[in-house]
């Protein structure tokens, strides 16, 4: 359950950046999850109204928009869509991928007052 | 207050309301930027010691603790190391490392899933650091959280037994995809199992095609010599970068 320290991080600089804006509350937060962080978005959302109570964001919607994975092979180049690790090359079938995204967990925009 | 990490009690909210309107700001910011930061100050701290900085990872009961015992018994005199042991709960796992003489600290996480590099940034004050050639640390048994963050390591080393399934790569990929070495721990049981060690070896590959793997027992001892080989590689390694700069 790394999802609860990684919200408690999320608000930590949402309330960082809404400070610097001298914002006195948050009334939304948007995200990003990468199909290959290692993330469970529905954890994140279930953490996140625990995590605000007594902050900034309290009662803030949360949007997560979950970012599709990408590799490229580094044996034949080829650039495939991945849905988890365990994916090979959509055309060689080698596991040596790079991974361009997916990996993402990062907070994206907020709305403040 | 702490210097490293800006650690604080929480200010008071100022309590005076201010006349915005409501307005969209972009941050783009990783919610794991903090922990990064903080991992590369440990990483520098450890690099000024020349230190080899291995992260310990696996389920409960993998043997983790029995390999470093073994390890550090094994190899004094020879390599100097100290040991961060995490763990939800209790220092049991210190008081064994501290009776093979080697200097240890304990970082209890509470609730905590996994240590950060705060924590162990904090943990390894009042560590002899220029004293030891490597830190271990062992993180909290759990093949899920720790993946996620960075300590300041310079290589994460995945401990999976024989008496656990063959197929927990696949089953935790994060993991084995983060590890740079993964032991296969208890081989001196697998008369009496049906473990598939090559297959096993096949699973991890498939998640990581770089990752070394020591097949190794530290209650026989077989095995042992090739991961202090690699130990004693690693050691070398940060002298020679140092002394190369």
């Amino acid at each position: 359950m790394h999802e609860l320290s990684l919200t408690q991080n999320l608000i930590e600089i949402a309330e960082e950046h809404a400070r610097r804006e001298n914002a006195t509350v948050i009334t939304s937060v948007t995200m990003e999850i990468g199909a290959l962080s290692g993330v469970m978005p529905e954890a994140v959302e279930f953490a996140f109204e625990a995590c605000t109570k007594n902050t900034l964001a309290e009662g803030a919607s949360l949007e997560i928009r979950h970012i599709p994975a990408l590799g490229r092979c580094q044996k034949c180049g080829q650039e495939c869509e991945m849905e988890s690790l365990l994916d090979g090359c959509s055309a060689c079938g080698s596991y040596a991928l790079d991974i361009l995204k997916g990996q993402e967990m990062a907070l994206i925009e907020l709305e403040i007052d | 207050m702490c210097t490293d990490c800006g650690c604080a009690p929480p200010q008071p909210e100022h309590d005076h309301k201010h006349d915005h309107a409501s307005r969209k700001i972009r941050v783009e910011e990783n919610l794991l930027a903090k922990n990064q930061r903080l991992a590369m100050a440990n990483r520098a701290s450890f690099a000024a010691h020349q230190l080899f900085v291995l992260n310990l990872v696996s389920s409960p009961g993998s043997g983790k603790t029995s390999i470093l015992e073994r390890t550090l018994t094994d190899l004094k005199g020879k390599i100097s190391f100290t040991v961060l042991e995490g763990d939800q709960q209790t220092d049991n796992d210190a008081e064994r490392i501290a009776a093979t003489g080697a200097p240890v600290k304990q970082v209890n996480t509470g609730a905590g899933c996994h240590l950060d590099a705060h924590m162990v940034g904090h943990g390894v004050e009042g560590l002899d650091l220029a004293a030891a050639d490597i830190l271990m640390i062992e993180n909290v048994g759990n093949l899920v959280c720790p993946a996620s963050f960075d300590l300041g390591e310079d290589h994460k080393v995945a401990v999976l037994s024989v008496t656990e399934g063959e197929d927990k790569p696949l089953k935790y990929p994060q993991m084995f995809q983060a590890a740079d070495l993964m032991l296969i721990n208890k081989i001196d049981l697998l008369p009496y199992l049906r473990f598939d060690i090559e297959g096993c070896k096949a699973f991890a590959r498939q998640v990581n095609p770089q990752i070394k793997i020591i097949e190794l027992s530290c209650h026989s001892g077989d095995g042992m010599t090739e991961w202090y080989d690699w130990l004693k590689a690693g050691v070398a390694g940060k002298r020679r970068l140092v002394s190369s700069l």
